[in-house]
């Protein structure tokens, strides 16, 4: 009997997988209705934070030269700006971060500048969440967890392609 | 060690074995239960990036993956390719293989299903990217990145 059960085990452990499939989680914008144009963007300019790789994965933030370790701070000080800074975000619920890309870009790059901009958001969060409810946003219930969503809500927008080189 | 010998000397009977195969059975059901079927051959190379937040699935058979890198048969040439099931594919068949996909489940969860991109590192955005716009022509939103968690280097 064991032994049946031995041999099928062996055979479920070699033919089958167990591994978990992880990574980052985007929500595609909506492919434009031709009839129904998307609303022209009323955002204020200091509202959004331009994020642009090039084809030599390098990281234009603002029109300025940036090295990615400085991109989830920049991030950081634009969603919790509050109009102090006119540069950045009035308001953090109005924050957005555009992320373009060339297509030269490498997939690498591309996943890496959108983790640090997660990060921050992460972060962020987190922050407020410690402050407002002492307790960690992972650990907090959902009514809570809904307002800081609410408070900073996620909005990377990834711009239709342009192709600026490849 | 003398003292173990000692007390396991006692009588030369044999552990008692009868409950073996369902011990045997209950990791037999485990891995049967945990694991799923390995479908499909990987035909390209997908050294996927390495991030740190990351997001797990919380519904694997709800996932549909498309594979993009170079083929690991070097005769096939070194230009990263798409890969639909187990086969090469072009941009062009990804909206269809995602209908097909989509049409397998009951309307009431097809806008759950999500599609993973399991790109290598090095693959160039513009290949990528014409996927993402053929996933969003077929109005398949949920997107993940697939990517493996760890510490990244560009933090200070």
């Amino acid at each position: 009997m064991a032994d049946i059960a031995f041999l099928l085990l062996v055979f479920f452990l070699v033919t089958t997988t167990m591994d978990t499939d992880k990574g980052l989680r985007v929500k595609l914008p909506p492919w434009p209705d031709p009839n129904n144009p998307p609303p022209i963007s009323t955002q204020n300019n200091r509202n959004v934070l331009e994020v642009l790789v090039n084809a030599n994965d390098m990281l234009l933030v603002e029109g300025q030269l940036l090295d990615i370790e400085e991109l989830t701070e920049m991030t950081k000080t634009h969603l919790t700006n509050d109009g102090r800074d006119p540069r950045f975000a009035d308001n953090s619920k109005d924050a957005i971060v555009s992320l373009k890309n060339a297509r030269g870009t490498s997939y690498e790059r591309y996943v890496e500048v959108y983790n640090e901009l997660k990060r921050a958001y992460n972060e962020v969060r987190n922050e407020y969440a410690v402050n407002k409810f002492n307790r960690d946003y992972d650990q907090l219930p959902e009514d809570d967890r809904d307002e800081v969503q609410d408070k900073y809500p996620m909005k990377i927008s990834e711009a239709e392609p342009v192709d600026v080189g490849e | 060690m003398a003292t173990f010998k000692k007390s396991n000397k006692k009588d030369g009977t044999a552990i008692n074995t009868s409950a073996l195969p369902d011990i045997v059975f209950m990791l037999l059901f485990f891995f049967m239960v945990a694991t799923k079927m390995r479908d499909k051959d990987v035909m390209v190379k997908t050294a996927v990036p390495v991030v740190s937040e990351v997001e797990k699935v919380e519904k694997k058979s709800w996932v549909n993956f498309i594979l993009v890198g170079p083929p690991l048969d070097a005769s096939k040439g070194t230009a990263p390719r798409i890969q639909l099931d187990d086969k090469f594919a072009e941009v062009d068949e990804v909206q269809d293989f995602i209908i097909l996909r989509r049409n397998e489940f009951p309307p009431a969860i097809r806008d759950y299903l999500t599609t993973s991109i399991k790109a290598d590192r090095t693959v160039r955005m513009g290949l990528i990217q014409d996927v993402k716009q053929e996933l969003r022509q077929v109005n398949s939103l949920k997107l993940l990145y697939s990517a493996n968690s760890g510490d990244v280097k560009t933090r200070r």
